[in-house]
């Protein structure tokens, strides 16, 4: 580790942090449906599209409604998708002739892009037309991350409302979040790709001709573009196989801290609107600590451990200043791909920079942890934020009995049917993860995608079904997924992932919005102390975290300790 | 039922061996189903002890292993049934006592109800008797059911149901005329028309909550219940994929294994101790003599935000008294202090024995003696309101101010100023100003006030601490209401209160998400009362009070809510605190049995084994070990409850954090640390 390398990992976050608040203040503005600056541009194109749907902006839906409405929209969004792909080859803008894709991989493709997993199964550069990747996967980059925001938005509503049914109008809150947040920021950010050196072409592959005289076809197309509302919209799938490896998605340094950058602010950005819309600022900052928090502790462990590098290496004589460079980009370094892989799984974007899995037994399961954490920190665009709130309710549960009143969060009691529902959503990552995990490790078809064998092996397995369910999308690398076994069953782990938590938590916010909101008192558990960070941090670790234990233990901690004794796989 | 006698310790032999026996009837899977967390360990316990029969019979595997691991499994289960049996154990015998007093009660059933007389009446057993008969009760008999006095007054005593043993007046009409069954006339008659049906009086819920069979989970034990299952839930996940991991790297793990790492790492200790923390709760309520008719009230109580409290009785004697002379006219105030105790020695009021006090205490006067012919005492009367004295030729007189002005003959415009200024001085400081003439001669004025209690202040202080604002509510107008208020100490009044006002306040409360709670006991109180969201009736008020309530103090004591609220408080903070000491437990939990799990296959994850345990198989007992005997050892706290301070909420969390979060993080460590020493020492393994 050095200081130059934290010195750029504190600038990204500092930058960030620079954001928040301007950022989260516009939104919490375009949510309430106030006037914002790009109004006069926007105001006309969005009440006409609610004329087109026949939407009427100001009926609000309760829970349910809203929950058919995210549903629904995610079921057409798919089949739609699904169709593109199976039907690819008649399709146009398909310069390299793609054909279509197999049954299960249009499956898992579709699925993936839907719930803003965006695990990809293909590589793009080789699979995907350009229709596909613009119509399709580029369309579901934005109004699957459009859904996650309109979701986190209701459960925000739930606690500034009291005495009423209504979360606020589906449709209206998904075509805001696209027109207002998404899309402008998207052109921004793809006109700066652009300048630092991503091509953004219709044309298809170019023939080169290297200075051995061989021939290299090199892959191009909107690179730009989809990389912008990748990040944006903590997608993560990359136009090419590499991902942010890649040269041309992530030409240099600069480029490396815009995409960072471009990851974390609209999800940290939520969190201070959230604070903004119940009228508690002090709220949003505890929980942007919390989040803080694990996530740098998170990254300096990967730093750590990468510097540190492989013993085994070592010992061969290779120079310990570099740590351990195996599947990095030299032109990142440690630092840059230990923030990269920290944030990338911290929130739910799921696009890397270096193989994870190449990354250290311990570098390579911080990244894994932190989305069985359920990626919060802070998580995807919407999903991280009601993850997070998830969590707080728990925390403020069991915390808020040692102060001898029934819990409240931000003045809403919580009670029995908010247990139920919370429970419900925190049983889904240890179910979808370690019940896929423990089947594949038995199954010959779930062994055949193996690359590694031993506790390697065993990581590739629990990071796939890790990525799926936590809706991250980052691949281990190493395990061969484009098999039916495996496209299927993390295709319904991307679906539970994302839609069996949703609903739960829906139902969190159509309960908490019929109740009163209870004005604090001196015997009130505050929660936006020091206190309650630490507290649900605490919570965090040990609801959130404590179950893979045991699996992690016979996965990176056994790969690990069998590393320091000179054994590797 | 005695009460505020020391409670029975849990090792007196009276209650262990009930409980002992009762523990094994729980183990009926029926009763055990209502708690899912033992009901899992039940059912893991059962299916250990067949995987142990298995193998002795196949003299395949550890039998001596298996065998115990199923037997401390058991234990928890034991361990958790008995911790309940202590805290029922405790009630039992106060219900005995009462149900022995009610079982031989006998009525005098009028026959003629309609006639004035006592004449004619039978006897009738008392379980007989309905809602709406007239009985008849005359000294030395037991009254023999709940009811309504609709004539006569006796002195009853009703130390059977409150410990108290002075007797108490019951009359017919008024606030004092409710009585209870089972409690004794001992002086005079009463005719009492009965209020309940047989089985549902005061004395059966009594014997019902203490026996604690009509218990329901309250909400938050419920909340909690459902927390508690769904972490049962992830944990069941957890271990049995880790079957399948634990195959692909090699190693066949035992099901006994799995089934000991599921049981230490569900929730046991606070799912074993849940019911004994409520149950203890109800039981701490009954030994302040509170009776309340659900859980759920008292765990409302814990929530209060404002307390509704009466200002008469409550915060202030309930009478005036004297607290200062004000002299008017030359008059010095000694001279008007001599005038006053000479107007107030024949009168018997409770103010006028005040101004008599003060005369006496604050001027060193004696009483004069007033026997002679010129003297003639003035009593007060509601139509002159003015009472006095004749004596030695003056005519002292004291009274309300226009009275008195108009005996002296003289107008409110032609007062002088002097006795107008104090007058107003004495108005606009929430007192009440008595004028005193002589003869045609302005003396002065007596401030008369409310005098608030000694002590409340702090109470009310201590409230504040707690998160609790109190309210005070008076018939007084505003000024008084205010002097007083600022005085005791309240945080906010409700002056000029009529029974309406009360209920809307408490509505307007409650929309604004508050919870309130109040005392009352008279009939005109029953709206609010039942309307509250804690509503504590005095056992000396009326059945319609009584049956408003959702409590009701046995005592009488208004200010008694304080305790109420922080027993409410005191239940959830304890079940808070284990559950974050049972889940804290964990950590320590999974660094015991995963290396022993994967020892054998990989000796490297051996580095995980932090506590330096003996062998695999002794780490995973230990676990067991631990997790049973945990349960055990928190059983006194359980049923004490975790002490409650009225410190702020972060204080309070912090300081809990501590003891039980941080706690229950390093105990366990330790703890498993000496079981292993101890089971390595005794070979068990």
């Amino acid at each position: 580790m050095t200081w130059q390398g934290w010195l750029q990992i504190a600038a990204v976050l500092l930058a960030v942090l620079v954001i928040i608040k301007p950022l989260g203040l516009y939104m919490a503005r375009v949510f309430a449906g106030d006037r914002t600056p790009l109004s006069p541009v926007l105001a006309p194109v969005e009440t006409g599209f609610y004329r087109l749907a026949g939407v009427d902006p100001r009926r609000e839906q309760g829970w349910f409604a809203y929950a058919i409405g995210v549903l629904a929209f995610s079921l057409a969004g798919f089949l739609l998708l699904y169709a593109m792909l199976r039907l690819q080859a008649y399709l146009p803008f398909n310069p390299q002739g793609f054909g279509a894709l197999a049954p299960d991989l249009a499956f898992n493709t579709a699925a993936s892009f839907v719930t803003n997993t965006n695990w990809q199964a293909y590589g793009g550069e080789t699979t995907m037309s350009h229709f596909s990747q613009m119509a399709g996967l580029t369309v579901q980059n934005f109004v699957s991350g459009a859904t996650g925001i309109a979701v986190a938005i209701a459960v925000t509503r739930a606690f500034a409302r009291s005495g009423v049914k209504e979360l606020g109008n589906f449709w209206v809150d998904l075509t805001r979040a696209t027109l207002y947040v998404l899309l402008p920021m998207a052109i921004i950010v793809a006109l700066a790709f652009v300048a630092l050196g991503l091509p953004q072409t219709l044309d298809g592959a170019m023939a080169a001709t290297t200075l051995e005289g061989a021939s290299q076809t090199i892959a191009l197309g909107p690179v730009a573009s989809q990389e912008a509302i990748k990040q944006l919209g903590t997608n993560g799938g990359g136009f090419f196989n590499v991902n942010a490896a890649h040269p041309f998605e992530n030409p240099n340094a600069f480029s490396n801290y815009l995409n960072i950058f471009s990851m974390l602010s609209i999800s940290a950005a939520l969190v201070y609107a959230f604070g903004q819309i119940v009228g508690s600022r002090r709220q949003a900052w505890a929980l942007l600590s919390a989040m803080a928090i694990l996530l740098v502790t998170g990254i300096g462990i990967v730093y750590w451990a990468e510097t540190a590098g492989n013993p085994i290496h070592l010992a061969l004589g290779v120079d310990p200043a570099l740590g351990n460079m195996e599947g990095k980009e030299v032109r990142f370094g440690q630092a840059m791909t230990a923030l990269y892989a920290g944030v990338t799984t911290g929130i739910s974007n799921g696009g890397v920079n270096a193989m994870m899995s190449s990354l250290t037994p311990l570098g390579g399961l911080v990244p894994m942890f932190l989305m069985q954490l359920g990626e919060i920190l802070p998580g995807g665009v919407g999903s991280g934020l009601y993850a997070m709130l998830v969590f707080s309710i728990l925390a403020v549960f069991i915390a808020g009995l040692m102060v001898g009143r029934t819990p409240e969060l931000l003045g809403k009691k919580i009670e029995a049917r908010e247990i139920k529902l919370a429970m419900l959503a925190v049983l889904l990552l240890p179910t979808a993860i370690l019940g896929f995990s423990s089947v594949a490790a038995m199954l010959p078809a779930g062994l055949a995608g193996l690359a590694s064998a031993g506790p390697h092996g065993l990581s590739e397995i629990l990071y796939a079904y890790t990525s799926a369910a936590a809706n991250n999308g980052s691949a281990f690398g190493g395990l061969s997924a484009n098999s039916p076994w495996y496209n299927t069953t993390l295709g319904l782990a991307m679906l539970a992932g994302r839609f069996a938590y949703i609903v739960p938590v829906l139902a969190i916010a159509g309960a908490l919005a019929t109740k009163p909101r209870v004005a604090p008192s001196s015997g009130t558990f505050p929660t936006h102390g020091p206190l309650f960070v630490g507290l649900l941090i605490g919570i965090i670790l040990i609801l959130g975290g404590l179950q893979f234990f045991p699996a992690l233990a016979l996965g990176p901690i056994l790969e690990h300790v069998l590393m320091l004794a000179g054994q590797t796989f | 039922m005695s009460s505020k006698t020391l409670s029975p310790s849990v090792l007196a032999p009276a209650i262990l061996f009930p409980a002992l026996r009762d523990a094994l009837v729980k183990l009926d899977p029926r009763q055990l189903v209502r708690n899912p967390v033992i009901f899992v360990t039940e059912v893991v316990a059962a299916f250990v002890t067949l995987l142990w029969l298995l193998e002795m019979s196949g003299g395949t595997g550890a039998p001596a292993f298996s065998g115990q691991i199923a037997a401390w499994l058991w234990f928890t289960v034991l361990f958790a049934n008995f911790a309940e049996a202590v805290a029922e154990g405790r009630g039992k015998a106060q219900a005995e006592s009462l149900k022995r007093g009610k079982a031989d009660l006998i009525a005098k059933k009028l026959l003629f109800p309609g006639q004035p007389g006592n004449n004619g009446c039978e006897i009738v057993p008392a379980a007989s008797l309905r809602v709406g008969d007239i009985v008849l009760v005359e000294t030395g008999d037991l009254i023999p059911g709940d009811g309504e006095v609709v004539a006569g007054l006796a002195s009853v005593n009703e130390s059977a149901i409150t410990g108290e043993s002075a007797p108490v007046i019951r009359e017919s009409g008024g606030d004092r005329s409710a009585v209870t069954g089972g409690t004794e006339v001992i002086s005079d008659w009463l005719r009492i028309r009965i209020t309940t049906k047989p089985g549902e009086s005061f004395v059966d819920r009594m014997i019902g909550l203490i026996e604690g069979a009509k218990r329901q989970k309250t909400p938050n034990e419920i909340a909690l219940s459902i927390l508690l299952s769904g972490l049962t839930l992830i944990f069941l996940i957890a271990v049995v994929s880790l079957y399948g991991l634990a195959l692909y790297s090699g190693s066949d793990l035992s099901l006994a294994v799995l089934a000991a790492l599921l049981v230490t790492l569900i929730p046991t200790t606070i799912g074993g101790l849940l019911s004994a923390i409520g149950i203890a709760g109800m039981d701490r309520l009954i030994r302040f003599n509170v009776i309340a008719t659900s859980g759920r009230a008292v765990e409302a109580a814990g929530d209060v935000d404002t307390l509704l409290l009466d200002k008469t009785g409550t915060i202030t004697f309930g009478n005036r008294m004297a607290s200062e002379f004000l002299p008017v006219d030359g008059v010095s105030e000694v001279s008007l202090a001599e005038a006053v105790l000479l107007a107030s020695l024949a009168d018997e009021t409770a103010e006028g024995r005040s101004i008599v006090a003060l005369a006496k205490a604050d001027f060193g006067l004696t009483e004069p003696r007033i026997v002679g012919n010129g003297t003639t005492t003035i009593p007060f009367s509601a139509t002159t309101r003015i009472s006095g004295i004749d004596i030695e030729g003056r005519q002292i007189r004291k009274g309300a101010i226009d009275a008195v002005l108009a005996f002296a003959g003289i107008s409110r415009d032609t007062a002088p100023r002097e006795f107008l200024a104090a007058v107003d001085k004495v108005a606009r400081s929430g007192g009440t100003p008595l004028g005193v003439a002589d003869s045609g001669r302005l003396l002065g004025v007596i401030h008369l006030k409310d005098v608030v209690k000694p002590g409340i202040k702090e109470r009310f202080a201590a409230l504040r601490a707690m998160g609790i604002r109190t309210v005070m509510v008076t018939g007084d107008n505003p000024v008084t209401a205010a002097a007083i208020a600022s005085e005791a100490g309240v945080d906010d009044f409700l002056a000029e209160a009529t029974p309406e006002q009360k209920l809307d306040f408490i509505r307007r409360e409650q929309t604004g998400g508050r919870l309130i709670a109040m005392c009352g006991d008279g009939t005109n109180d029953a709206p609010a009362l039942a309307q509250a969201d804690v509503g504590v009736a005095m056992q000396s008020g009326t059945q319609a009070a009584r049956e408003a309530g959702n409590m009701v103090d046995l005592d009488s004591s208004p200010t008694k809510l304080i305790e109420i609220v922080e027993i409410g408080k005191q239940i959830l903070m304890t079940r808070g605190s284990l559950t974050t000491f049972s889940i804290a437990n964990d950590v320590a939990k999974y660094f015991a049995i995963i290396p022993a799990l994967f020892l054998a296959t990989y000796p490297e994850l051996g580095v995980l084994n932090v506590m330096g345990l003996a062998s695999p198989q002794s780490a995973i007992l230990s676990a067991v070990i631990f997790n049973a005997l945990i349960i055990v050892v928190l059983i006194p706290l359980a049923l004490r409850g975790v002490k409650y301070r009225p410190v702020g909420a972060a204080a309070l969390l912090r300081r809990n954090l501590l003891v039980y979060g941080l706690g229950g993080l390093i105990a366990p460590f330790v703890g498993i640390k000496l079981v292993d020493m101890a089971v390595s020492a005794l070979n068990l393994i």
